[in-house]
């Protein structure tokens, strides 16, 4: 237990975080780049034609990992605030309030690329009735509803406090977007991955995007934390100054 | 090549597909250094300006 608290306090410090942060950005960015690069041309160049799909299935590559990160940071964004809410860790409104805009990102590109895979697939690039797709709309909206949240209270402790209410109230569309393809049957598909029914030929240039996607949110995600921190400072000398 | 370009006649759905991502992701990654590096600016300047001793950067 102590071990474990005195962990939990040595990060907790913003300090002791800017110090981190500014040894593994290099890492995480240089990674970022080189999985990004393997996993474009792989994707791309070196992934055969699929058997009912043909050409259109090069789409997966970049739809697939966006939206399970869209889900993935929205989770951690929950996680972050709940610890914020409950332990009062000093950097967890920090860490949720940056993931943001990097989870709303990725939450539109799943759905534009989705649309645009499912006019060929399909034959139309949205549906209303189909529920996977109208729950991740309701994500991209919630993420939206939380960066307006933060932006309009100036106080950062109560924004902090609404934000994180309104992250965990939204929670409820995470798993609904999950067994949305096994609740309603309709457009989208079920997935194939965790089925095992999907060819290695294209399992791993997706294996490789979707970390490259996840060390790039990493890269993004500390880089942002510590712009975060700094303009807190900086707030905080202003208002010395002005004293 | 030509044969590439054309993705197998879904060239209007991948392509803009991907042109989308490299958009996102690019311009995710230079607004995230251009806010960092500008917050950091602006710390340095301050602390120079007000003389603290608890420095940040």
């Amino acid at each position: 237990m102590a071990v474990t608290m005195t962990r939990i306090t040595v990060l907790a410090n913003p300090k002791r975080f800017l110090d981190y942060s500014s040894a593994l950005l290099p890492w995480t960015g240089g990674f970022a780049f080189v999985l990004l690069a393997v996993g474009f041309y792989w994707a791309l160049f070196a992934t055969p034609p699929d058997y009912q799909q043909g050409q259109s299935v090069k789409i997966m590559f970049v739809h697939v990992p966006a939206a399970w990160m869209g889900i993935f940071v929205y989770s951690l964004i929950a996680g972050a605030s709940l610890g914020g809410l409950v332990f009062r860790h000093p950097l967890a409104d920090v860490a949720a309030k940056s993931a943001a805009p990097l989870g709303a990102a990725f939450t539109a590109l799943a759905l534009l690329t989705g649309s645009l895979w499912g006019k060929p697939m399909w034959g139309t690039y949205w549906q209303w009735g189909d529920a996977r797709l109208v729950s991740e709309l309701i994500l991209l909206f919630i993420y939206l509803g939380y960066i307006a949240l933060w932006n309009s209270i100036d106080d950062p402790n109560r924004a902090a406090k609404a934000a994180a209410i309104l992250s965990l109230v939204g929670a409820a569309d995470v798993p609904v977007i999950h067994f949305s393809v096994e609740w309603w049957n309709t457009l989208h598909q079920g997935p194939s991955v965790t089925r095992g029914a999907i060819d290695p030929a294209f399992l791993w240039p997706l294996a490789i995007m979707a970390l490259g996607y996840t060390v790039l949110f990493l890269w993004l995600w500390l880089l942002r934390m510590r712009t975060e921190i700094f303009d807190r400072r900086s707030r905080a000398l202003m208002l010395a100054k002005g004293a | 090549m030509a044969d590439f370009f054309a993705m197998g006649n879904y060239a209007v759905y991948v392509w803009p597909a991907y042109a989308a991502t490299a958009v996102v992701l690019v311009v995710a990654i230079l607004s995230s250094l251009r806010a960092h590096a500008k917050a950091r600016e602006n710390v340095r300047r301050l602390e120079m300006e007000i003389g603290e001793g608890d420095k940040t950067t």
